[in-house]
């Protein structure tokens, strides 16, 4: 005890006369370990416990009176106990606030007293008694550096059968001492953990940072000074009378989110000093924190904004790192550490996430190395280890080791990387490649869990453990192929990966050991059914992780795995449904597939499963649907199948994401058959989507609003929407950014401002104005829909007109649309032309921005849909000023009669209300005759479509007028 | 696929060798017994159907066929080898080439175990009746009784525990390479020590059956842990369709 206090303690350096406990970890745990020995000592060696010490330990205390209780007499400011020595004192004495103890028993007792004060008591009997052996037993007991004889005097007393109370003496001294040497070990075993800095490796981490220190945001600190500018030879800047206390130097750092600090670098470490007083010149030598190993650690701990950069400049540091190596060889210890607070700081930014998404997984492969050398996890050492025995032993050797690595928690990335960095991988893929079975088991089993990780798949794969693993599907042992099914699942999660199991014929393999097995359908399984269902979900794992390339769809579909995919489709096992269902809507995205699922029967077993308790197998199911429900089959097949009614149950789960998804693709797709979307307003779908229209991501937003859309073709539907309040969150996703999502509400925006009561909704909101804005959007689809959607808004809209006008250039920028090159956009842009040039101001503007010559120059298309809109738009422009000439003179009026051979009756409709309006100017009667009109327009004034009679009687009849003038101006 | 008709028995005959009541198995070993007893070299056909009865009872892996097509094999491997001794059964060395030689065993140790657990009368003779019971758990016995025959390996002395000493015996031909910086013997100390960690799931230093038991049905690699004293698929799939196929 004297010794490890003398030596071991950390006195206050600074302070001079009666030295104080500094508050410290080391301190802290001798003083620990001290309380647990007087507090054990009563109940443990009750004799030596009673023992009245030499001279009482006598310390200020800050405990109250009012603390002692039963066996004290308390008198006013006075506590005594009443348990007294021989000579008759109490043994426990409280004046004012000194207190003195005379035994171990009352020691013990003023710490359960002293409750959390325990360690300040402590302290402070100890600074007040520095040796407190010598009170205890005496002064000829006291700790002497060198030889000790007290012990061997002792000892001889006892021999010679001296008093009992010399051996309880003897008794208390060997347990003190015990003690002492307790601690000595303990504070050894801490000190050893300390790092000492020195002169060198402060300086080289101050040049470091300064590197990274000057004004501005992305630096890790603005400035970074030593106090003084002169070294000593050895190194050190501190004053001589301060390097004795192990100072090195004193550094003003002044980071970004903080005052400036001013630290001390000490041998023991970085901690805070009292500052500078008095200007420059003089430092409060003073430790105001707890001391850190190195500056980095420090700053760390005080400057958040020193942590955040840091992470920035992780990439320039290793750069630099490098250069620097050399100059660093020395102090390398220190830096390995420094690199590890680096790359753990990078390696958050690192981590990959899984998704089990169509597109490819983790293609890019972060490299990343365990330095070696410093802070390795214990499982290194065991893994190491047990490599030993998988490189050098034999089967029944390896077979022990393979077990006991597999009681590793292996879900654990330092497992992972200590397998991988210590060359087990190699070992365990070597080993796939014997004939053990039971060392080829025992190795998946392990890889099964450890390629969990992005970088042990690549690893596994470029080592060639896939081509093994593959050859593995081929044999007798039914647990064995089942895991190396299972592992090839895990590993063939990126394209390489999945090309080089389908390369090496993995997927005919696993279709044919996975299509024996009949007898799935039944539900009670005996054990070797339980077996082949076992095989056929690892199989169908497997497939399932390879389906994500698409060569590797077509791979399986030429093996035959579609009949088979349809067989275990038909199985009641929901964990053999999930890989395959998840196999099957993989493989949906291409037509082939979609078509067999149609033809197949499976649109049946995906209904059915929809209702499964499973959501990953829901999920799929429905996204199986959502890709397959584009062909009209497909979707009446669900509607027969009666899947409409789960899919809207489904709805109500809205907590799941995913499956909200697939479920509202699904229902978007289904519901572009009319039948289907009457079912659905039977099942109260479109109220429930209008209500999930808020706080949803956007790959859902994007199917609810397109099943709405589809909905809305529907007057009964456009009204439902607008009174469930539809119409506010519709026009506000007009602003967003997502492609996908804008072709949907604005579709469906459109859709429903063909009513007119609706329309003043949107109105009031700025819909139009919104619409038109996107027809800024560069991207075409966008540009269709939303100059579709602008057409019923203008239709139906109050003061159309002047509401148009109010868009500033917007009716150039229509305008300007014509000179698009896709079709649709073109189409739309007509019909928005149409509209807009009912008012005559409007026609009269767009006429200025030159909406004659680029309607004209569209006019030779075969485009059906493009030449009755285009039709329309002409007919209503003709309207304005002197456009029926324009026309001509533009050579519109020649294609236009080429479409009355059209075989569309609505592209006849528009042309022949075109050609009508031309026909008042003279000049096109002569070219519409030319060109043979009369013959195609009178079978057309038969028609029973009463606008297009008219129109063709009406041209034929100026084409006439004309004629006769003609003939009268002729013939007088 | 591997199984061969029964031929066509006429077991009326055999049926009152089946005296009274009692534990079925016992009984019938007896009963195998006493066809055995004072049996000539070339069987008669009657003896040989009354054995086959007997063991077809007793042994629940094997049909009648192919219960005949082992007291064959028997039959012709003692006789191949009768030249040298004249005994009712395998000794030793002779149990140890067919272990050898069929299933591709190499460790001595084991094959010596194998044989003693083969051998339940300890008589350090393989009988008739020991060898197609020895071989329906050998080939298609259950994990249980696959657990039971290789506990009873393990167990060297035959003391229910599996000592750290035997699995050290066990084990010490173990390590391929031996590190030469390194005391060759510390390394086979530390798998034992791995083994046992691994195991000895009551921490009392050696391995119980319960032990045992629970770990291999825990992880069912641990099944022959201390070396191969089963046969693997390949030589198990090649000796049934040799021995069945052959004779049937």
């Amino acid at each position: 005890m004297g010794a490890a206090l003398a030596r071991a303690a950390q006195w206050t350096a600074a302070g001079s006369g009666t030295g104080t406990l500094e508050i410290t970890p080391l301190n802290e745990s001798l003083l620990n370990q001290i309380i647990k020995f007087v507090e054990d000592f009563s109940a443990r060696h009750p004799r030596e416990a009673a023992f009245v010490f030499k001279e009482p330990l006598e310390w200020k205390t800050q405990l109250d009176c009012s603390a002692f209780g039963n066996g004290y007499e308390i008198t006013e400011a006075t506590v005594q106990s009443e348990a007294k020595a021989k000579d008759g004192q109490s043994l426990l004495l409280l004046t004012k606030s000194t207190l003195r103890v005379r035994s171990f028993d009352q020691l013990s007792h003023v710490l359960q007293i002293a409750m959390e004060k325990k360690l300040k008591e402590v302290q402070a009997c100890l600074e007040a008694n520095r040796d407190p052996i010598v009170q205890i037993l005496g002064p000829e007991y006291g700790t002497v550096e060198g030889e000790d004889r007290s012990i061997l005097h002792l000892l001889e007393k006892v021999k010679k059968g001296g008093d009992p109370e010399t051996e309880v003496k003897m008794k208390i001294f060997l347990l003190l001492h015990q003690l002492d040497l307790q601690l000595l070990n303990s504070s050894l075993k801490q000190i050893s953990q300390d790092v000492r800095l020195n002169p060198a490796a402060v300086n080289n981490e101050v040049n470091l940072l300064k590197n990274f220190s000057e004004e501005g945001e992305d630096t890790v600190l603005e400035s970074l000074e030593y106090t003084s500018d002169y070294v000593f030879s050895n190194g050190c800047r501190a004053p001589p009378w301060r390097q004795v206390h192990g100072e090195i130097c004193y550094l003003v750092i002044n980071p970004h989110d903080t005052d400036p600090l001013c630290i001390t670098c000490s041998t023991a470490g970085v901690f805070l000093n009292g500052g500078q007083i008095d200007g420059k010149d003089h430092i409060d030598y003073e430790r105001k924190s707890d001391v850190y190993k190195d500056i980095v650690t420090f700053l760390r701990e005080r400057s958040p904004k020193f942590v955040e950069n840091m992470a920035k400049q992780v990439s320039v540091l290793s750069y630099l790192f490098k250069m620097c190596l050399f100059i660093l060889v020395y102090s390398c210890l220190k830096w390995v550490m420094l690199f590890f607070i680096f790359s753990k700081t990078s390696a958050r930014f690192n981590n990959v996430s899984e998704s089990s998404s169509e597109t490819e997984e983790d293609e890019e492969q972060p490299v990343r190395h365990h330095e070696g050398g410093t802070d390795l996890p214990s499982e290194y050492w065991g893994i190491q280890k047990l490599a030993k025995y998988l490189k050098g032993g034999n089967p029944t050797a390896t077979v022990i080791a393979l077990c006991s690595m597999k009681d590793f928690n292996l879900a654990q990335e330092t497992c992972q990387m200590a397998i991988r960095d210590i060359g087990c991988l190699e070992v365990l893929i070597n080993l796939l490649d014997t004939e053990e079975i039971k060392c080829q088991i025992g190795s998946l089993k392990i890889l099964k869990e450890i390629s969990q990780n992005t970088l042990i798949r690549h690893a596994i794969a470029d080592l060639g453990g896939l081509e093994i693993m593959v050859k593995i599907l081929d044999s007798l042992d039914r647990e064995l192929k089942c895991l190396a099914a299972e592992t090839i699942a895990n590993v063939a999660r990126f394209k390489r990966a999945q090309r080089t199991v389908r390369q090496h014929g993995g997927i005919k393999r696993l279709n044919v050991w996975c299509c024996i097995h009949d007898s799935l359908g039944s539900t009670s399984l005996t054990p070797y059914q339980a077996k082949d269902t076992e095989m056929a979900r690892c199989g169908a794992l497997a497939l399932w992780s390879c389906s994500k390339s698409t060569k590797n769809k077509e791979a399986i579909r030429k093996a035959g795995g579609i009949p088979l995919l349809a067989r275990w489709l038909k199985c009641s096992h929901a964990n053999i449904l999930t890989p395959v269902v998840g196999t099957l809507q993989e493989c949906a995205s291409t037509p082939s597939y979609r078509l067999a699922i149609k033809t197949e029967g499976m649109i049946e077993y995906l209904v059915k499963n929809l209702s499964s308790e499973h959501e990953e197998l829901q999920m799929h199911c429905a996204s199986a649907i959502f890709k397959c429900a584009e062909d009209k089959e497909t979707r009446d097949l669900v509607r027969q199948h009666g899947g409409l009614q789960p899919l809207s149950v489904l709805l109500a789960n809205s907590e799941n994401k995913q499956l909200l998804a697939a479920v509202t693709g699904a229902i978007w797709k289904c519901a572009i058959s009319e039948e289907n979307v009457a079912k659905f307003r039977e099942y109260k779908v479109i109220e429930t989507l209008v209500g999930l229209l808020t706080d949803q991501p956007e790959e859902v937003l994007v199917n609810i609003v397109g099943a709405l859309g589809e909905c809305c073709q529907e007057s009964v539907n456009r009204s439902t929407i607008r009174r469930c309040g539809g119409i506010p969150p519709l026009v506000k996703l007009l602003t967003g950014t997502n492609q996908a999502l804008l072709v949907n509400v604005t579709k469906t925006v459109g859709a429903c401002a063909t009513e007119p009561e609706t329309m003043i909704i949107i109105d009031r909101l700025d819909g139009v104005r919104l619409l038109w804005s996107l027809l800024k959007n560069p991207n075409p689809d966008i540009q269709a829909s939303a100059a579709w959607a602008i057409c019923p808004c203008i239709d139906n809209a109050k003061d159309a007109g002047e509401m148009v006008r109010s868009f500033v250039g917007g009716l150039e920028l229509v305008v300007n649309l014509l000179k698009s090159k896709n079709k649709e956009v073109l189409a739309s842009v007509c019909g928005a032309i149409t509209n807009i040039a009912k008012d005559e101001e409007n026609l009269a503007v767009i006429t200025d921005h030159g909406v004659v010559p680029l309607l004209s120059k569209l006019a030779n298309t075969n485009n059906d849909k493009l030449r009755r809109h285009l039709a329309e738009a002409i007919s209503n422009c003709c309207m304005w000023g002197r456009n029926r000439v324009a026309f001509g003179e533009s050579n519109a009026v020649a294609p236009l009669v080429r479409y009355l051979r059209s075989n569309d009756p609505s592209v006849h409709r528009a042309t022949a209300q075109a050609l009508y309006q031309l026909s008042e100017d003279p000049n096109n009667c002569i070219t519409m005759h030319e060109n043979g009109v009369v013959k195609l327009l009178l079978p057309m004034v038969g028609s029973t479509d009463e606008t297009l009679q008219e129109a063709a009687a009406g041209c034929i009849a100026n084409i006439r007028r004309l004629a006769l003038a003609t003939e009268k101006a002729k013939y007088g | 696929m591997f199984t061969c008709d029964p031929p066509v028995a006429p077991s009326d005959a055999t049926r009152p060798l089946l005296p009274g009541p009692g534990p079925p198995a016992r009984v019938t070993m007896t009963a195998a017994a006493a066809a055995v007893s004072g049996r000539p070299l070339t069987m008669s056909r009657k003896r040989l159907q009354q054995l086959v009865d007997a063991l077809g009872h007793s042994t629940k892996h094997f049909n009648k066929g192919e219960v005949e097509c082992l007291i064959k094999l028997f039959d012709k491997l003692v006789a191949e080898s009768s030249s040298r001794f004249a005994a009712a059964g395998f000794d030793r060395n002779m149990f140890r080439d067919i272990l050898h030689s069929a299933f591709g065993m190499t460790d001595e140790m084991i094959m010596d175990r194998v044989f003693r657990t083969f051998d339940r009368d300890n008589n350090s003779c393989i009988s008739v009746v020991e060898w197609v019971e020895g071989l329906s758990v050998f080939l298609r016995g259950t994990m249980e009784e696959k657990i039971k025959y290789c506990f009873e390996v393990y167990d060297l002395n035959g003391d229910g525990y599996i000592s750290r000493e035997e699995m050290f015996q066990m084990l010490k031909n173990c390590l391929l390479k031996q590190p030469s910086e390194e005391d060759p013997d510390e390394g086979i100390k530390d798998l034992v020590d791995i083994a046992m960690k691994k195991m000895d799931y009551d921490h009392d230093g050696k391995l119980s059956f319960k032990d045992f038991e629970k770990a291999v049905r825990d992880e069912t690699l641990l099944l022959e842990a201390f070396g191969p004293c089963l046969p693997d698929i390949k030589s198990r799939m090649a000796f049934e369709q040799k021995t069945f196929r052959e004779s049937s």
